[in-house]
C-alpha cells in the first residue's frame, strides 16, 4: 500500500505513515462492524436454542439491534463513582478495547493480506492476549467496590492459569509448522493430511490439543462455562458493575473482539486459515477468495462459542482452577513431549533418529 | 526518520514512566507505571531487531510477573503516612545504595567506552548467520554453545518448582478437609435429591 501512496507523489515516510493508518482503519472499522453483527448472531443463536425469537424488532429481522443498543448506550450519562480512582477508572475500558484491537495487526486474512507480517506473529498474539487481563484488573480495583474487586482477582488468576496451557498448545503447533509467523503456519498446513486435507486438526496428534485450545479459549475470553468474573449470582456484574454508558460499551466491544480473535486464532492454527478444506481441485473452490474461507471458518467457531454459552452451566471456581492446573497443564505438557518426540523420530527436521 | 521518531518516543516514555514509578504516591499507580516502562522497553528491543526477546519481555514480565505484583500490591493495605515516618530512619541506607548504583553506572559507561570485552576469540561458526530469524539464532546458540548453562538453568527452575509444590502441598487426610473430585463428578440426581409431596400445613420431614 506504501507504493500506492508513493505513486501519488508523497515521499517514503509520509506514504508509509498514511498507508499504515489506512491499514489500521481498514482492519479496525470492519472489525467494529463485525463485532456489532456478531453480538446479534450470538443473541439469535441463544434464542434459537432456547426456543425464543431473539431480537426481531429493530430493522429487518432485528439486524440493527446492536446499533440501537450502541446508540442507547452512547446517549447515556457516564457515571463515575465518587470513591473511584478516577484516572484508572476511565483508563480501564480504554485499555481493554485497545488491547483487543492490537492483536489483529498480525492476523493474515488471506495470502499477503496482513498489516504486519512479523516473524514472531504468534508470540505477539500471545503477548497481547496476556495484556488483556489488565483492563479487568484496573477496572476492578479502580471501582473501589468489593464485587468488582473479587471479579478482578478471579479474572487475573483465571487468565494466568489458562495462558500456560494455551502456550504449550501453541508450542505443539509451532513444532509442526517450524515457524512463529502466522502466514507460514497457515502455509505449512497446505496438504497436511496425506496431501489432501488442509489443516492441522486432521492430524491425530494435534486434534486433542485443538479441543484443549477451544476450551482454554473459552476460559481466556471468560465465556460460559468459565464466566466466573461476571457470575451474576455471586458478583452482581463483576468488574463492570460500576460502569455505565460508553465505558461499559467499550468493555463489551473488547470482549467480543477478543472472542473473534480466538476464533481467528483457531482458524489459523488448526483449520488452515484461508485455505479451502481440501487441497484437491474437484470443484472450483480455489476460485473462492481466501477471505471468504477465513470468515466462514471463524463464523463456524463463533457458532460453537454461542452454542456452548446456551447449553453449558457455569463451573465452580475451584473446578475451574483444577481443570486448568491439574488437567490441562499436564496434558498439554505431555502432548508437547509426544509431538516433539514424534517429529524427531520421523525426521521432520531433517535429522532422522 | 520513522526509526528515530520511534526510538525517542519509546526512550522518553521508558524514562518518564520509570520516574513516575518512584514518584507516584499510590503503590498501584507505581506498578502500572512499571508495566508501561516494561512495555516501552520491549518497543526498544524491537527497534534493535531483537523481536523474540521483546515478545518474551512482554509475555513474562508484563503478562505474568507484573500481574502477580499488581495482585499483591492491590491486596496490601498500605499506609502511606507510616511509610513516610520510616523515611528518615532508612535515609542513610538509601543514600548508600544510590551511591553504589551511581558508581556502577559510571563504571559501566567507562567500560563501554573502552570497547568490547575480550574473553576469548569467537569461532567463525559461532557468528550468527544474518539470514535466519533471531528466534532460530537464539535457539541454535542455546542448544549448542550454551547447552550446559541452559540445562543447569532448567534444573534450577525444576527444583524451584518442586519446592513450591512441596510447600503448598496438603496431605490427602488433612484436618482442613479434602475434596474427592471423583466423588463429586459421580454424584447424580438420584442420590442428591428427593421428591416429597408435603401435605398442607405440615411441611416436609427429612
Amino acid at each position: 500500500m506504501t507504493e500506492f501512496f508513493q505513486s501519488l507523489g508523497m515521499n517514503y515516510e509520509w506514504a508509509w505513515f498514511v498507508a499504515t493508518i489506512a491499514g489500521i482503519l481498514l482492519i479496525a472499522l470492519p472489525l467494529m462492524l463485525a463485532v456489532a453483527m456478531i453480538i446479534y448472531v450470538d443473541r439469535k443463536v441463544w434464542a434459537a436454542i432456547n426456543l425464543r425469537r431473539g431480537p426481531n424488532v429493530v430493522g429487518p429481522f432485528g439486524l440493527l439491534q446492536s446499533f440501537a443498543d450502541g446508540l442507547k448506550v452512547f446517549l447515556q450519562e457516564t457515571i463515575i463513582p465518587s470513591a473511584a480512582n478516577k484516572g484508572i477508572f476511565i483508563l480501564a475500558p480504554i485499555v481493554t478495547f485497545t488491547v483487543a484491537l492490537m492483536a489483529w495487526a498480525v492476523i493474515p486474512f488471506d495470502a499477503g493480506v496482513v498489516l504486519a507480517d512479523i516473524n514472531v506473529g504468534l508470540l505477539y498474539i500471545f503477548a497481547i492476549s496476556s495484556l488483556s487481563v489488565y483492563g479487568i484488573i484496573m477496572a476492578g480495583w479502580a471501582s473501589n467496590s468489593k464485587y468488582p474487586f473479587f471479579s478482578a482477582m478471579r479474572a487475573s488468576a483465571q487468565m494466568i492459569s489458562y495462558e500456560v496451557s494455551i502456550g504449550f498448545i501453541m508450542v505443539g503447533v509451532i513444532l509442526y509448522a517450524g515457524s512463529f509467523n502466522l502466514t507460514d503456519i497457515v502455509m505449512a498446513q497446505k496438504g497436511h493430511g496425506l496431501g489432501i486435507v488442509n489443516g492441522y486438526v486432521f492430524n491425530i496428534l494435534l486434534f486433542p490439543i485443538f479441543v484443549m485450545f477451544f476450551i482454554s479459549a473459552l476460559a481466556e475470553t471468560q465465556r460460559v462455562p468459565f464466566d466466573l468474573t461476571e457470575a451474576e449470582s455471586e458478583l452482581v456484574a463483576g468488574y463492570q458493575t460500576e460502569y455505565s454508558s460508553m465505558s461499559f460499551a467499550l468493555f463489551w466491544l473488547g470482549e467480543y473482539a477478543n472472542i473473534l480473535l480466538m476464533c481467528a486464532l483457531m482458524t489459523i492454527l488448526f483449520f488452515g486459515g484461508w485455505l479451502p478444506p481440501l487441497d484437491i481441485d474437484l470443484i472450483p473452490w480455489f476460485d473462492i477468495p481466501g477471505v471468504i474461507w477465513f470468515f466462514g471458518k471463524m463464523f463456524m467457531f463463533f457458532f460453537m462459542f454461542s452454542w456452548v454459552m446456551a447449553t453449558v452451566p457455569r463451573y465452580r471456581y475451584d473446578q475451574l482452577m483444577r481443570l486448568g492446573w491439574k488437567v490441562f497443564l499436564p496434558l498439554s505438557l505431555f502432548f508437547v513431549v509426544l509431538i516433539s518426540g514424534w517429529l524427531m523420530a520421523t525426521g521432520h527436521y531433517g535429522a532422522a533418529a | 526518520m520513522i526509526q528515530t521518531f520511534a526510538f525517542y518516543l519509546f526512550a522518553v516514555l521508558v524514562i518518564a514512566s520509570a520516574v513516575m514509578v518512584i514518584t507516584a504516591r499510590n503503590p498501584v499507580h507505581s506498578v502500572l507505571w512499571l508495566i508501561l516502562a516494561f512495555f516501552n522497553a520491549a518497543g526498544l528491543m524491537v527497534l534493535v531487531g531483537a523481536e523474540f526477546i521483546a515478545m518474551l519481555l512482554v509475555i513474562v514480565y508484563v503478562g505474568a510477573v507484573a500481574v502477580l505484583f499488581l495482585f499483591v500490591v492491590m491486596m496490601l493495605d498500605i499506609d502511606v503516612a507510616a511509610m513516610r515516618a520510616g523515611f528518615m530512619k532508612n535515609f542513610p541506607l538509601g543514600i548508600a545504595i544510590a551511591l553504589i548504583l551511581l558508581a556502577e553506572l559510571v563504571l559501566g559507561i567507562g567500560a563501554y567506552r573502552t570497547g568490547a570485552i575480550e574473553l576469548g576469540t569467537p569461532l567463525a561458526s559461532d557468528a550468527p548467520a544474518m539470514v535466519e530469524s533471531n528466534t532460530a539464532a537464539i535457539g541454535a546458540m542455546l542448544y549448542s554453545k550454551y547447552i550446559v548453562l541452559f540445562e543447569a538453568a532448567g534444573i534450577i527452575l525444576l527444583v524451584a518448582m518442586i519446592g513450591a509444590i512441596v510447600l503448598t502441598h496438603r496431605p490427602s487426610k488433612s484436618k482442613r478437609g479434602q475434596q474427592d473430585i471423583g466423588k463429586q463428578v459421580r454424584r447424580n440426581p438420584d442420590e442428591a435429591t428427593v421428591m416429597k409431596q408435603p401435605t398442607v400445613g405440615e411441611g416436609v420431614e427429612l
